[in-house]
C-alpha cells in the first residue's frame, strides 16, 4: 500500500521531535533533572515491563477504566434511548447535559471517599461520570438524525416497532455510536488516572504520582509515555476503524 | 394485477395539541382508483397531498369516511400489497443496493435464492446493474430514488403511491424516469397514484389527474388526459398536452394563491 503524503509528514514531525528533545537532554540545555532524554525512557518502559513491577498496577488501572467504560456505554446507551422517547423528559434534560460538561467532577471525589473509602470504587465513578455524558449526548445525536422516512419505509414494510428499531435505526445510529464508545475510552481513562494521582494507593496514576513525590524521574517519565502511547494507540485504531465505517456511507 | 381503490367521504383533522385549535387538513374526499390506472394528484403546498398519501397507504388514521384497497378497509394500518416511493431519499445507508433492495424480501423470510433472483431481475429493470455493491452515498440522487423504487418493485405491490418522487431531481432525469415509470407500470399492471407539483409530469403520466383545492383538501376536478397506455415523455410536443396542462394551471391558480395568502398570515 502506498502510503499518503501527509502521512509520511506526520511521521517525519514526530521522529524530528522526538530526536530535538533528544539533543536537547544529551547535551544538557535541558537538565536531566528536569527530563531525561527520551530514549531512556523507552529503554526504562522496556526496562518496568520486563521486571513485572507494573503488572499489578496496569491490571487495577485498566480494570477500573474497564468496568468505567462498560458501565457508562450500558447506561449511557440505555439513558439515551429514553430521553429520545419521551418529549417532556428530553424538554426538562436537554439544557442540564449540555451544561454537564463544565462540571468538574473531580471536586466530587472527597465525598465519593467517604462514601465508598479509599477502595477502586471513587476512580471508577468519576471515570464513569466523565464518559456517560458523551455517550448519552453522542446516542442522542444518532437517533436525532434518522430521517422520518426511513421510518415510515420500515411501517410500509409491515415491521413491528421492535423490529424498526432493531433493523433501521440501531444500524442508521451505529456510527454515532461508535463515536460514543470513542469518547467513553478517552474520559474513562481520564477520570480513573487523574483519580490515582489525588488519593489512591495504587494504579498507573498512583505510580506516577510516586515516583514523582520521590525523584524517581526515569520511572515517572517512562510511565507517562506508556500511558501516552498506549492511549494513543487505541485511539488510532478506533480512529482508522471509524473512518472506514464514515466513509462507506459517504461522510468522510 | 393493479388494487382498486377507494375513498368514502374521507376527511383528516389534526388535532390540536398545547393551546392549538385542531387543524383540518384533508376532505371530506370522494375517490375511486381503477385497477391499473395510473392516477396523478396536483395541489396548492401544504393542500393535504401527502397527508392524501398517509391516509391511503394506512400510515395515518382518518377522522372520518373509510378508505378501502380491493374492499378491504384500511383501519390506519398498513395493508399488504401497497408500496410507497418517498421524495426523501429512503435508502438505507448502511447497506449495498442489492442489500437495500433485498430487505423487504428478507424481513419477510422468502428464501435466499429466490430473493436473489428477484434482486438481480429488479437491478437489471432499473437501470443498476453493475452497482450492486455501491453503497447509496456513492450514487447520484436519481439512482437513489431508483434503489427506492426497485426494493418497492420487488415486493410486487398492487398500488404503488408514489409522493413526488421525482422533486429532488434535475428537469432531464425526470423526464426520463418518468419514461421508467410508465414502463413500470405497464409491465406490473399495478395501479398507481402519483403525487406531484410539477403539472407537466402530471399530465404526461397520469390516465386522470385530480386537481385539490388549498386546505383543507378537496377535489375541485378530475381531468382526464386521454392518453394511450403506451405513451412516453414524446407526448410532450403535443398540442394536447399543452392544453391539458394548462387546464391544470386555471384550476390551480386562484387556488395556490390562496394558499400562498394562507402561508403568510400564519407567519
Amino acid at each position: 500500500m502506498r502510503v499518503k503524503r501527509v502521512t509520511k509528514l506526520r511521521i517525519l514531525v514526530l521522529i524530528v521531535s522526538f530526536v530535538v528533545v533528544e539533543l536537547l537532554c544529551q547535551f544538557g540545555l535541558i537538565a536531566r533533572f528536569t527530563m531525561i532524554p527520551p530514549s531512556e525512557m523507552v529503554i526504562g518502559i522496556v526496562g518496568l515491563l520486563l521486571s513485572g513491577k507494573l503488572n499489578e498496577d496496569m491490571a487495577t488501572t485498566l480494570s477500573s477504566v474497564g468496568i468505567a467504560l462498560v458501565a457508562s456505554v450500558i447506561v449511557g446507551f440505555a439513558a439515551g434511548v429514553v430521553i429520545h422517547s419521551f418529549r417532556r423528559v428530553r424538554r426538562t434534560i436537554d439544557p442540564l447535559l449540555a451544561t454537564y460538561y463544565s462540571v468538574p467532577v473531580f471536586v466530587f471525589y472527597p465525598i465519593f471517599i467517604v462514601l465508598f473509602g479509599l477502595t477502586d470504587i471513587p476512580k471508577i465513578v468519576i471515570g464513569f461520570l466523565y464518559a456517560v455524558a458523551a455517550v448519552v449526548i453522542n446516542t442522542l445525536n444518532g437517533l436525532d438524525r434518522i430521517p422520518p422516512v426511513l421510518v415510515k419505509t420500515g411501517r410500509i414494510m409491515g415491521m413491528t416497532r421492535i423490529d424498526i428499531a432493531l433493523r433501521i435505526v440501531l444500524p442508521f445510529a451505529a456510527p454515532y455510536l461508535f463515536t460514543a464508545v470513542k469518547l467513553a475510552i478517552a474520559y474513562s481513562f481520564i477520570g480513573v488516572i487523574g483519580s490515582e494521582f489525588i488519593l489512591s494507593n495504587r494504579g498507573l496514576g498512583y505510580s506516577i504520582s510516586y515516583a514523582y513525590n520521590n525523584f524517581d524521574n526515569l520511572t515517572m517519565y517512562s510511565l507517562i509515555l506508556f500511558i501516552l502511547t498506549f492511549v494513543l494507540i487505541i485511539n488510532m485504531t478506533l480512529h482508522s476503524w471509524e473512518k472506514k465505517l464514515m466513509q462507506r456511507r459517504g461522510f468522510a | 394485477m393493479g388494487a382498486h381503490g377507494e375513498l368514502r367521504h374521507v376527511t383528516r383533522v389534526y388535532p390540536g395539541n398545547a393551546g392549538q385549535p385542531p387543524l383540518h387538513a384533508l376532505g371530506p374526499i370522494d375517490l375511486d382508483l381503477k385497477a391499473g390506472e395510473f392516477f396523478g394528484v396536483v395541489g396548492p403546498s401544504g393542500c393535504g397531498k401527502s397527508t392524501l398519501l398517509e391516509v391511503i397507504a394506512g400510515l395515518a388514521p382518518v377522522s372520518e369516511g373509510e378508505v378501502l384497497i380491493n374492499g378491504a378497509p384500511v383501519g390506519g394500518k398498513v395493508v399488504d400489497g401497497v408500496g410507497v416511493v418517498f421524495q426523501d431519499d429512503a435508502s438505507f445507508p448502511w447497506l449495498t443496493v442489492r442489500d437495500n433492495i433485498a430487505f423487504g424480501l428478507r424481513r419477510k423470510g422468502i428464501p435466499e435464492h429466490e430473493v436473489a433472483g428477484t434482486v438481480t431481475d429488479a437491478i437489471a429493470l432499473m437501470g443498476l446493474a453493475g452497482f450492486e455493491k455501491a453503497y447509496p452515498a456513492q450514487l447520484s440522487g436519481g439512482m437513489r430514488q431508483r434503489v427506492c423504487i426497485a426494493r418497492t418493485l420487488v415486493r410486487q405491490p398492487q398500488l404503488i403511491l408514489l409522493d413526488e418522487p421525482f422533486g429532488a431531481l434535475d428537469q432531464q432525469t425526470r423526464l426520463l424516469m418518468g419514461d421508467e415509470l410508465l414502463n413500470l407500470w405497464r409491465q406490473t399492471g399495478a395501479t398507481i397514484l402519483l403525487i406531484t407539483h410539477a403539472l407537466d409530469e402530471a399530465t404526461m403520466l397520469a390516465d386522470r389527474v385530480g386537481v385539490m383545492s388549498s386546505r383543507p383538501g378537496v377535489f375541485l376536478e378530475i381531468v382526464e388526459t386521454g392518453w394511450s397506455r403506451d405513451r412516453d415523455s414524446r407526448i410532450v410536443s403535443e398540442t394536447r398536452f399543452g392544453e391539458i396542462t394548462a387546464r391544470l394551471w386555471t384550476l390551480l391558480r386562484e387556488e395556490s394563491m390562496k394558499a400562498m395568502n394562507m402561508e403568510k398570515k400564519t407567519r
